[in-house]
């Protein structure tokens, strides 16, 4: 059961509207709180990796859900269980790798030592020293250890990706990501295996809603990003699709790139250029692939955790872990697939320059939430316009709506009683 | 060819190892300064030039941050840092040390070095921002000491937002 708040938040919506966001959500310290209590800790899928990063028994990869850090692991029998990364006796946060193999965990303090599902196996000296016939010291007679295990959190793998909750009473994933979600989420993972990649970490000073918006919002990336615009990747005269779950808390942006170049779209858009020509194309060079099935870009957000990229042949999940109000880290696992040729991997990599803290698409997303966050911050009682499209909620046929923001707002609102 | 041990080449390398120093102190102090038009030019045309992260290095993972594979991916990335990438504009200074001849190969050097880049932002105080190896292969060529290869492998577990430039 949910305790109440302490404290009530002190903070009002100013208006009825989701077209209007307050910026002071995105710095409060008790906002922040309540949202990941509300968001990452209950009632909500959170992402934590890839099958195929724990591929042998033993296997276990360190995460995060929120602010609180976790162990993927596969078990000897095959299961893979998600685990909370302190130990029960004296809250250590035992695991401090990113990957390895491992029998069983052992906490380096007190050496309790947990199996790989999280049961604690092993207490030192649990029944005392014996000494001059006498037993001196252990645990109390009543101490039981099946009732101090690991925090284990409930886990839904599906295809290959692991989502886990620390609340028992999450619906099952397919529930969670709902029926217009659910066939774009199996377009790319759909049971092939996958092939890392590797990985990119960057540590972005501000809010992590921002990010969520960030692939929400099909408005900027013809405008801020000039190889999306120039070389016709994302552009407002894309044939494309917004889609949101029925809670309006995920979403997909959807789209089939086009030729590029001028034409009424690129009017007065500075960043456009209409000479630019590569002097390597070979980053540009896109394969359709035949499980694309139509778009040649679809971005989801998972709502609160993950981002899945597709992009013409690049391929990726960006994890948002929260890092107080003004700050979230964000991964980026890069995958293939396991029947990929060696021609479609070297592909995948040299796309994947668009993308990451330094991409040609990316690095400047980061640089703009930073900004908003250094904005927003000067006056928290300012608020965003969000109103491309008009004011309400619905999918659309094209990309001219910030409508996924607003559905986003209309949810957090809910849940947070805001 | 196999790559014979540097201790080899003395005592003709004497004058090698200063032409080594001096590639590394003319290509920090282009980058230092925002020469970046004349950045490709340290390198061969059919280069590699990566900054990837150590964990994907160690663990034998492809995906690097930046990875080129031409001098013309070069120049496309000066282009962009210079014209299309929008970013906060920031300052860099590269301290270079240990530079380490590792062994001559038929055609070539192998080369590393540690590196320590400083940022510094408009109005903030100066900041470590990223910090790694060089793992480089050098040659001759018109009679100047250029990069066939130039790895940047990184330490840095996070990126402090974005990295523009080039390390």
């Amino acid at each position: 059961m949910n305790a109440p708040d302490p404290l009530p938040l002190r903070r009002d919506w100013p208006s009825d509207a989701v077209s209007r966001v307050p910026f002071w959500v995105y710095s409060d310290p008790d906002i922040y709180r309540r949202e990941l209590e509300r968001f990452f800790y209950a009632g909500h899928w959170c992402y934590v990796g890839l099958v195929a990063e724990i591929a042998r028994a033993g296997d276990f990869k360190r995460s995060w859900i929120g602010e609180r850090s976790v162990v993927m692991v596969r078990n000897h029998d095959g299961a893979i269980h998600v685990v909370e990364n302190r130990c029960a006796h004296r809250g250590v946060a035992f695991c401090q790798q990113n990957f390895g193999n491992r029998r069983d965990f052992v906490c380096p303090y007190h050496q309790w030592t947990y199996d790989l599902s999280g049961n604690l196996i092993g207490v030192p000296l649990r029944r005392g020293v014996k000494s001059n016939g006498k037993v001196e010291g252990g645990m109390p007679a009543d101490f039981a250890p099946q009732e101090h295990g690991l925090t284990k959190l409930k886990v839904a793998a599906r295809n290959g990706i692991v989502f886990a909750s620390f609340d028992p009473k999450v619906p099952s994933l397919e529930d969670y990501l709902g029926p217009t979600i659910l066939p774009y989420f199996d377009r790319t993972f759909d049971g092939r295996e996958l092939t890392i990649l590797g990985y990119s970490r960057q540590r972005i000073p501000g809010n992590w809603k921002l990010m969520q918006e960030n692939i929400k919002d099909p408005y900027h990336p013809g405008l801020l990003h000039t190889w999306f615009v120039t070389f016709g990747l994302w552009r407002a005269d894309q044939k494309s699709r917004m889609l949101m779950d029925e809670h309006c808390r995920h979403a997909a942006m959807a789209s089939s790139r086009n030729q590029g170049g001028k034409a009424a779209v690129t009017q007065g858009v500075t960043t456009f250029r209409e000479n630019l020509a590569l002097d390597d194309a070979r980053v540009l060079d896109v394969v359709s692939e035949p499980w694309w099935n139509g778009p040649s870009v679809v971005m989801q957000t998972i709502f609160p955790s993950v981002v899945l990229q597709q992009q013409v042949n690049s391929l990726s999940t960006r994890h948002i872990m929260p890092k107080g109000p003004g700050s979230f880290d964000f991964v980026w696992t890069h995958f293939g697939f396991k029947g990929d040729s060696e021609e479609m991997t070297r592909r995948r990599l040299r796309q994947a320059n668009l993308f990451g803290p330094a991409g040609y698409v990316s690095a400047d997303d980061g640089e703009v939430i930073e900004l908003s966050q250094d904005g927003m911050a000067q006056t928290p009682d300012g608020r965003t316009i969000i109103e491309l499209g008009g004011r309400d909620i619905a999918n659309t046929e094209h990309m001219v709506t910030e409508t996924l923001i607003r559905g986003m707002y209309r949810y957090y609102r809910k849940v947070m009683e805001l | 060819m196999a790559a014979s041990p540097a201790a080899a080449l003395a005592p003709a390398g004497l004058e090698l190892r200063f032409a080594i120093l001096d590639i590394y102190a003319a290509y920090a102090a282009c980058l230092d300064e925002q020469r970046y038009n004349e950045w490709p030019d340290f390198f061969v045309d059919d280069c590699i030039y990566r900054v990837q992260p150590r964990e994907n290095f160690d663990r034998g993972l492809p995906l690097a941050t930046l990875a080129f594979e031409s001098k013309g991916m070069l120049r496309d990335r000066v282009y962009a840092i210079t014209q299309t990438l929008f970013h906060a504009p920031y300052y860099q200074r590269h301290i270079i040390s240990g530079i380490a001849l590792q062994a001559q190969r038929a055609d070539g050097y192998d080369v590393t070095a540690s590196y320590l880049v400083l940022r510094t932002k408009q109005n903030e105080p100066t900041e470590v921002f990223n910090t790694g190896r060089y793992v480089d292969v050098l040659e001759w060529q018109d009679g100047e000491l250029k990069f066939r290869s130039k790895l940047a492998i990184f330490d840095s577990e996070l990126i402090a937002n974005s990295l523009i430039y080039p390390i």
